[in-house]
């Protein structure tokens, strides 16, 4: 297998770990500096904005990704209020979490995002992806008054699931690939993880200090536990 | 065929709240003791502020036993089943949901322990509602208030006194029943925001006052104090400051040399002797093999939902429909607090709720119990209002919309506003238990050792929900009062899986109504004692782990005491 091949089947930012030792073998910062996450997001959006190539998936086809992308840009659309769940890359935290923790809702997802483009195609004559943002919001809109035929188990519960995804990959900690350059936190004025809060930080009047950084970023933290004496 | 392992005084199964509280007295008496739990140890470093995980992914937890034995929940007996939650209410670990729990430390109520003769003696015996099997406790709160005093400083509680030996202290709780001591520890600080809620209750002349919690508000037990960073709730606490058996009852019990943790032990059954109908140990499966722990005594303090499950999986010749239960009272009684019967609060600016616990809190218990003339009303009980600082990224964003859309542009423009702008009080309210609301094995659902998991038939009767309507009113004129600009009320929901799981092996003398007695012993097998909720006769009106860990405590020196003949 060539080295371009590789490359190219690697997930864009897979695990920290990965990113990390991707990072410091760029020679970009030493190897023995901890790199917040937000930093490596950053970078490796950048990076990967700098080429044409489509970001490598874990678990859906490029026309599915395609489909879901579209979908949860009109969940929490990018307008005059900010960025949305494009540039948070809430798909691509869905794209990897069916890869483990959301396992049981791949076919779901393979099922749900065929049925969206049918019925896209049986309403308003275009494929989903093809329709300006009134048609794909009016859409959604009887997918979730489950309106929409053909959905397994129901339109309804398909919307609804994305959209308990799109939130997870929105607002959850950018350790899991979604709310990219805290563009989530932001959004909702979350002041972010601080690990002391002092009695002033609680306080309606002076709003603390915005603080960015992954709960993974604190070294004392392990992501999974148990086992390992008292 | 089981290995088996050498014999041992007692064998506790679970050491959660109630057997890792109990394991201290047994061990301070001399007594042998095997805890078996079922998860893991766990310390700080798998505490991280993670909300996707903890929250949504059924974290912290290493060990996931009980999130495969979620109970299944029907309303009544011809109802279909509600939808199953994804991950358990409660989790394995030493220390069991203490290491996640709100750390809300609260003490009966003298009205809990007599809810039969005191509805009777005030508003007649009609007040009862039809088909409540009620009764009253056979001792009240005198008897158990010195073992909340010993948990309050063996574990550790922060809070304000409000009646000391019968001086009543309005900064404290003005409706409590009298301590024997003030609280180890002051109470954790309120935020501008919490202060701004006390002041309005104030304000409209009811008692509010700053919750206990069993987290520590200064050093205490040589840990640190809370650092309110949040993350509390499904999250275990970084700096241990939060009081649970894993960092103060069982390194204690530890110490004395005479007790030895077994993790990851998943109990699957309760042994006996067919000759004489005594419980001779517990079976269990660790890393793949079975083993077989003997012990004069047994003591089942897992999870209410488990208790009751490995009682009824444990039939023999002697007992088939399953242990203590010849009586048929093994899953009756039981009842969960109304905590879904919530209000929300919208206010015109940020309350910076970002930060601080579930125990970081104002309460009123003005409405709570009996402590309100209930004979103009068509309910008894009653609920302790309180809310509290505290709020994650995704809840926040999920947040109640007050009639709003709940994606798209409109929604994103709401909740960069309005994210930090509202407010859930919980109300804990009296539930009551009833004839047709009980626990029994699921006959289809298995867990993946092919054992049926629980089977929860169980709804909120008429007295819970006009209790709700009442509580909710004086919930939205507490907001208002305070300033909110709209409310919502939260569905009312139903009885399924809850944190606050209670009865199904109910204590009490009468022992065709009752499978413990008064010291929480088996009616029918006299050296098997059942520790929890579990053993509770009604709900409370507040969060039960302050009195669960009371109990077994109790329980504990009762055995110690008594140990001639209770063990042999």
């Amino acid at each position: 297998m060539s080295n371009t091949i590789q490359k190219i089947n690697q997930p864009r930012d897979p695990s920290r770990r990965e990113m990390l030792k991707r990072v410091g073998a760029a020679g970009a910062i030493g190897a023995t500096v901890a790199v917040p996450v937000a930093q490596v997001t950053q970078q490796a959006h950048a990076q990967s904005n700098s080429g044409n190539l489509r970001e490598a998936l874990e678990v859906l086809t490029a026309a599915e990704s395609d489909v879901l992308e579209a979908m949860v840009a009109r969940i929490v659309p990018t307008d005059n209020n900010g960025p949305g769940a494009a540039e948070a890359r809430a798909a691509h935290y869905i794209d990897r979490a069916l890869t483990g923790p959301l396992a049981g809702s791949k076919a779901a997802y393979v099922s749900g995002l065929a049925a969206l483009d049918d019925y896209a195609k049986s309403s308003k004559g275009a494929l989903f992806t093809k329709l300006g943002a009134a048609d794909q919001d009016a859409v959604l809109t009887d997918l979730e008054k489950n309106v929409a035929k053909n959905f397994r188990p129901n339109s309804a519960a398909f919307f609804n699931m994305v959209r308990e995804h799109t939130m997870q990959g929105m607002f959850s900690d950018p350790y899991y690939g979604g709310n990219a350059n805290f563009i989530g936190w932001d959004l909702i004025g979350y002041p972010g993880i601080r690990m002391v809060v002092a009695p002033d930080e609680q306080s309606m009047s002076k709003p603390p200090k915005v603080l960015r950084q992954s709960a993974y970023d604190q070294a004392m933290f392990s992501k999974r536990g148990g086992n390992h004496g008292h | 065929m089981a290995t088996n392992l050498k014999k041992t005084q007692v064998v506790v199964i679970g050491l959660g709240a109630a057997g890792g509280t109990a394991v201290l007295p047994l061990t301070r008496a001399g007594i042998e003791v095997v805890g078996l739990e079922a998860g893991d140890w766990l310390s700080p470093r798998d505490f991280a502020p993670d909300e996707l995980r903890n929250n949504f992914r059924g974290w912290p937890q290493s060990v996931q036993k009980a999130n495969r034995e979620v109970p299944t929940h029907r309303r009544n007996e011809k109802s279909p089943y509600s939808p199953r939650p994804a991950v358990h209410p409660m989790m394995n670990a030493v220390g069991g949901t203490t290491l996640h729990f709100f750390a809300q430390a609260w003490r009966l109520n003298p009205w809990d322990y007599k809810v039969v003769s005191e509805t009777t003696r005030r508003y007649g015996a009609a007040r009862i509602p039809k088909g409540c099997t009620v009764e009253d406790w056979p001792f009240g709160h005198e008897e158990l208030e010195p073992y909340y005093d010993k948990v309050d400083v063996e574990v550790g509680v922060s809070g304000v006194a409000g009646n000391l030996k019968g001086k009543v202290d309005p900064r404290g709780n003005v409706f409590e029943a009298p301590r024997s001591r003030d609280y180890p520890m002051p109470p954790l600080r309120l935020t501008e925001f919490t202060e701004q809620m006390y002041g309005a209750a104030k304000s409209l002349g009811w008692h509010p006052f700053p919750g206990a919690a069993l987290i520590n508000s200064v050093p205490y037990g040589g840990r640190g104090a809370c650092v309110f960073h949040g993350y509390c709730t499904r999250g275990g606490c970084h700096v241990s400051a939060k009081n649970g058996p894993h960092v103060t009852t069982i390194p204690k019990a530890l110490e004395t040399k005479r007790l030895t943790v077994v993790t990851r032990a998943h109990v699957t059954r309760i042994e006996i002797d067919e000759k004489t109908g005594r419980a001779t140990g517990a079976t269990y499966i660790k890393d793949g093999v079975e083993y077989f722990q003997p012990a004069d005594v047994v003591l089942l303090s897992s999870y209410t939902y488990e208790n009751v499950r490995l009682l009824l999986m444990s039939k023999s010749k002697a007992f088939p429909n399953g242990l203590a239960n010849n009586n048929g009272q093994v899953g009756r009684h039981y009842m969960t607090h109304n905590t879904s019967s919530r209000v929300y609060g919208l206010f015109p600016k940020n309350i910076n709720n970002w930060y601080g616990t579930q125990g970081q809190g104002v309460a009123l218990d003005d409405w709570a119990d009996d402590n309100f003339d209930h004979g103009a009303l068509d309910f008894i009980g009653g609920g302790n209002l309180f809310v509290y600082s505290d709020r994650r990224p995704i809840d926040a964003a999920t947040m109640p919309t007050f009639g709003r859309p709940n994606w798209g542009s409109a929604w994103k423009a709401f909740i960069k506003e309005n994210a930090d702008r509202w407010n859930l009080a919980t109300m804990q309210k009296t539930t009551l238990p009833y004839e047709d609301n009980y626990l029994d094995l699921d006959p289809t659902v298995k867990d993946p050792l092919g054992n049926p998991v629980i089977r929860i038939t169980a709804d909120w009767k008429e007295n819970d929900l006009k209790m709700s309507a009442y509580l909710r009113e004086k919930m939205r004129i507490w907001f208002k009062a305070a300033g909110a600009i709209a409310t919502q009320d939260a569905p009312t929901g139903t009885q399924g899986p809850s944190t606050h799981a209670i009865g199904g092996t109910r204590m009490g003398d009468n022992k065709s109504t009752n499978t413990v007695d008064r010291w929480g012993f088996a009616h029918e097998v006299p050296n098997l004692g059942v520790m929890g909720g579990s053993v509770m006769g009604v709900s409370g009106a507040r969060n039960p782990t302050l009195s669960i860990m009371a109990l077994s405590w109790r329980s504990a020196e009762r055995l110690a005491q008594q140990w001639k003949s209770i063990a042999t």
